[in-house]
């Protein structure tokens, strides 16, 4: 039973450090590209659009939004990579220009940890009072090795359960 | 006169609804079943009262009666009668109208059950779901008027009032502003109706919930009485959800289907805890436990639905000040903060009532998966509500907007889905009560093998992305598990009866709907996986402005621009729209014709991609811009979306599943009767 607690306990500890990676690992945008020679393409400049967001409209990520002023926007992000801006200059320049909301993701500063922080933290809390609530429950006897084959591979004793779960409804 | 009449009918209903919650709060107390009767009849009332209400405003929109502010606001001459009809939830005020209107039919289908054995419930059944009546109304009334009118003054301003201002004459603008050309689709004619009945109908486990912690009948009978209402609900609200996603899909141009926008997410809050309630009840039925969690889950999910349709309608999204601005955010938030306080102090009252008799026996029994299961939910509830507030909340104190966007959640509840597909692939063989490691691994290591194969194939195929490979694992290893669990049950009873395998199987799953129709929801889930798997990881685009006759290519598909035309329609639409040729390695596989269309009335342009869609992949086209003067060179942004036919057809069979996990039993009593006569006939004989 201790070994099927402890395991149970290792793959809940698994999940939660993952989660917690998801959240933690900074997110990074696409890499910074070569500039081809005859000044930036449409997917060079949509590469840095899609990491930010458009400053009028709600949600919408700037190399999908249709509006005139994105339009502009996306213009103005392939006149400054022909001048040989680099990416996070230009994400700067945004940022300065209309504030933190047009990053995809809140900077890492300030009340922003907050975002990151928060969602692990209450995971993690609610895994524990999770273990301890599996760990207060009484532990009781566990099955013998013939009930527990015999759930497992008999299919007459695998009907038999299904009718008594029938029969329970 | 119908403006008149529609309003007349909501004030009526607002006060029967009073009435009734008082009439029922006041029989409950004494042990008065006449004023119980009485409130019961007051519930049955607002249905064909609130059908008045909603009817006049569909009278209104269909006659283009553009008096009325709402009307000329989401109507138009040029639209036809089907998008007039469906704009009653085309805008806030006829939106709400129509969550009272479902919340009214469901309150009163409730109301028409067999209360013989739950006589103790109906009061309270009629309480909760009366208020929450009564609070839409109240909006409908007070703040969000569907037919208040337009009148100019003698100064010649345009003022709108229900009753005519002195010195005012009524104001008929000629033409409306028509509908938003976004809503003008299919998907988004059915996918509001579909949430907003999900969320309606939480409200009835829900109010059962709270009936049972007033009475202290604290056993699982309310679960029972309701499981076949949350089941009717989640799909409801899981049908709303994948025509939202397919509705952005074809219609919001950028290829993808899911957002993380918090509007979509204020609709999948609920469903995620209505999803971990139907798998915990079923520990409460089985088992006897987990009776305070039951409860908290179904507390949470009736306070989602309330706070996901306060985060559409009340503007805090755009920003909080506009919550601060309109009178409809802040009555919202009184109500959702007045229902989560009373819904607690009552379970707090009865939390010694509610302690579970027995105990949690094995660690890898079903009911402790279930309970990791619900674990994993959580988290990505908590997740998808701290994305959703913290803009807000960064507002309300640095007075600065930030956005959350699609990477955090994507990053953050990837590892908790494949976690819940695990489960899904583990649970299903795990027994109740006992089951151990040992017993597990018999069950398991045949699919387990059968998955490892596909992971095989899949290296072989030339994957060598991680997170693909682990999710088709995922994917093999649940739909390995779930076949092979249909396959134990049919043989199990061939043997047993002698059915041949078919028939077997079809009386297994007559017999057990709940448990096959979540098998095949189970199925779904694993074909929506793979198609999100696919356009997740392997979706490629790009971008470019071609002149006619030209190509871009993407992989190993090539696009030649043929043509483009530019004209207007008589429904006032002005349409840009190319011919391109699609070509595979190659191979000429036919035309595709993306368009944008911009509607005059609104001056709102809307994107419409040109899609090839196969099993392997879709194509998809969106013409970005042209050249107004020439229409010789134009921007096209391309996709290629490998396997995302699969997420839609995973929709299907999700719903499917739940229909037949929710599908009507036989009333066992009727059955009992047939039974007895047909033995009195044989006796007889």
């Amino acid at each position: 039973m201790m070994i099927n607690r402890r395991s149970f306990f290792i793959i809940y500890v698994i999940l939660v450090l993952i989660s917690l990676t998801g959240i933690l690992l900074p997110l990074d945008g696409a890499l910074a590209q070569e500039i081809s020679p005859s000044g930036p393409t449409d997917d060079e400049v949509n590469a840095i659009a899609k990491q930010l967001y458009c400053p009028v409209c709600e949600n919408i990520p700037l190399d999908v939004c249709p509006t005139q002023a994105c339009t502009q926007w996306r213009e103005l992000i392939r006149e400054k990579l022909t001048e040989g801006w680099k990416e996070d200059e230009i994400k700067n320049y945004f940022v300065a220009q209309y504030g933190d909301r047009v990053l995809a993701a809140p900077p890492a500063r300030g009340l922003n940890w907050l975002v990151y922080i928060i969602p692990p933290l209450a995971i993690v809390g609610g895994g524990y009072i999770l273990y301890r609530a599996l760990k207060a429950w009484k532990q009781v006897p566990p099955v013998s090795e013939e009930e527990s084959q015999s759930f497992a591979e008999q299919d007459d004793e695998y009907a038999a359960r299904i009718e008594e779960e029938l029969r329970r409804r | 006169m119908v403006a008149n009449l529609g309003y007349g009918a909501l004030v009526i209903t607002f006060l029967i609804s009073i009435y009734g919650i008082g009439a029922a709060y006041y029989g409950a107390r004494n042990n008065k079943h006449a004023w119980v009767s009485s409130a019961r009849n007051a519930m049955l009332l607002t249905f064909p009262l609130v059908s008045v209400s909603a009817l006049c405003i569909i009278y209104l929109l269909v006659t283009n009666a553009y008096q009325v502010d709402y009307v000329a606001s989401v109507t138009s001459n040029s639209m036809p009668l089907y998008l007039k009809v469906t704009a009653l939830w085309g805008g806030q005020p006829g939106s709400l109208i129509f969550w009272s209107w479902l919340l009214a039919a469901f309150a009163s289908a409730v109301t028409l059950r067999k209360w013989k054995r739950d006589q103790e419930f109906l009061p309270w059944v009629i309480i909760v779901s009366l208020v929450t009546l009564a609070f839409f109304l109240a909006l409908s009334i007070f703040f969000e008027n569907p037919f208040v009118r337009l009148w100019q003054t003698a100064s010649g301003g345009i003022v709108t009032a229900m009753l005519q201002p002195s010195n005012s004459i009524p104001f008929i603008p000629a033409d409306g502003s028509g509908l938003n050309p976004l809503l003008r689709h299919p998907g988004m004619i059915i996918h509001p109706p579909m949430l907003y009945l999900g969320f309606v109908s939480f409200v009835i486990p829900y109010a059962f919930a709270i009936a049972a912690l007033v009475t202290g009948r604290t056993d699982d009978r309310w679960i029972r009485i309701t499981r076949r209402w949350t089941l009717v609900a989640w799909l409801f609200l899981s049908l709303g959800l994948i025509l939202g996603g397919r509705w952005a899909y074809d219609v919001l141009g950028w290829g993808g289907y899911w957002g993380w926008d918090p509007v979509e997410i204020a609709a999948f809050m609920p469903w995620l805890t209505g999803t971990a309630f139907l798998h915990s009840v079923m520990i409460q039925e089985k088992r006897g436990m987990l009776k305070h969690w039951n409860m908290i889950l179904i507390i949470l999910t009736y306070e989602l639905v309330i706070f996901g349709t306060f985060l559409t309608r009340s503007g805090v999204l755009s920003s909080v000040h506009a919550f601060a601005q309109s009178a409809i955010g802040p009555a919202f938030f009184v109500f959702m903060g007045l229902t989560f306080v009373v819904s607690l102090s009552l379970l707090l009252r009865r939390w010694n009532d509610l302690k579970a008799k027995t105990q949690m026996t094995s660690l890898f029994s079903r009911e402790a998966l279930f309970l990791l299961n619900n674990f994993l939910f959580i988290g990505i509830l908590i997740v998808c509500f701290w994305g959703v507030i913290f803009p807000l909340i960064s507002e309300i104190f640095t007075g600065q907007k930030v956005t959350v966007g699609p990477q955090f959640y994507e990053r953050a509840t990837a590892p908790l889905f494949a976690g819940l597909l695990l489960l899904m692939g583990v649970a299903p063989l795990a027994a109740w009560r006992y089951s151990s490691m040992k017993t597990l691994g018999r069950a398991i290591w045949k699919p387990f093998i059968f998955s490892l194969v596909v992971v095989g194939v899949v290296l072989f195929s030339g994957i060598r992305n991680w997170a693909a490979v682990l999710g088709f694992w995922l994917c093999a290893f649940v739909a390995a598990v779930t076949l092979y669990e249909f396959w134990r049950g049919a043989r199990a009873r061939h043997r047993r009866s002698g059915e041949s395998l078919p028939v077997a199987l079809w009386h297994l799953a007559g017999r057990n709907r709940r448990r096959y129709g979540g098998y095949i929801i189970h199925l779904g889930v694993v074909l929506m996986a793979i198609g999100i798997i696919g356009i997740e990881v392997f979706q490629t685009e790009t971008q470019g402005t071609i002149s006619q006759g030209e190509q871009i290519t993407l992989g190993e598909y090539t696009v030649a621009f043929n043509s483009l035309s530019v004209f207007d329609t008589a429904d006032g639409r002005n349409v840009a729209r190319a011919v391109m040729a699609v070509s595979k390695d190659g191979q000429y596989v036919g035309e595709l014709y993306p368009r944008r269309d911009y509607y005059y009335e609104s001056q709102q342009p809307m994107t419409i991609p040109g899609v090839r869609s196969t099993w392997e992949d879709d194509f998809y086209i969106l013409l970005i811009d042209w050249q107004p003067i020439s229409t010789a060179g134009a921007t096209f942004k391309i996709y290629h979306n490998p396997l995302v036919n699969w997420l839609w057809l995973g929709g299907f069979v999700f719903i499917l599943g739940t229909l037949v996990a929710a599908w009507p039993d036989r009333d066992p009593e009727r059955v009992k009767v047939k039974t007895s006569s047909a033995q009195y006939a044989a006796a007889k004989a």
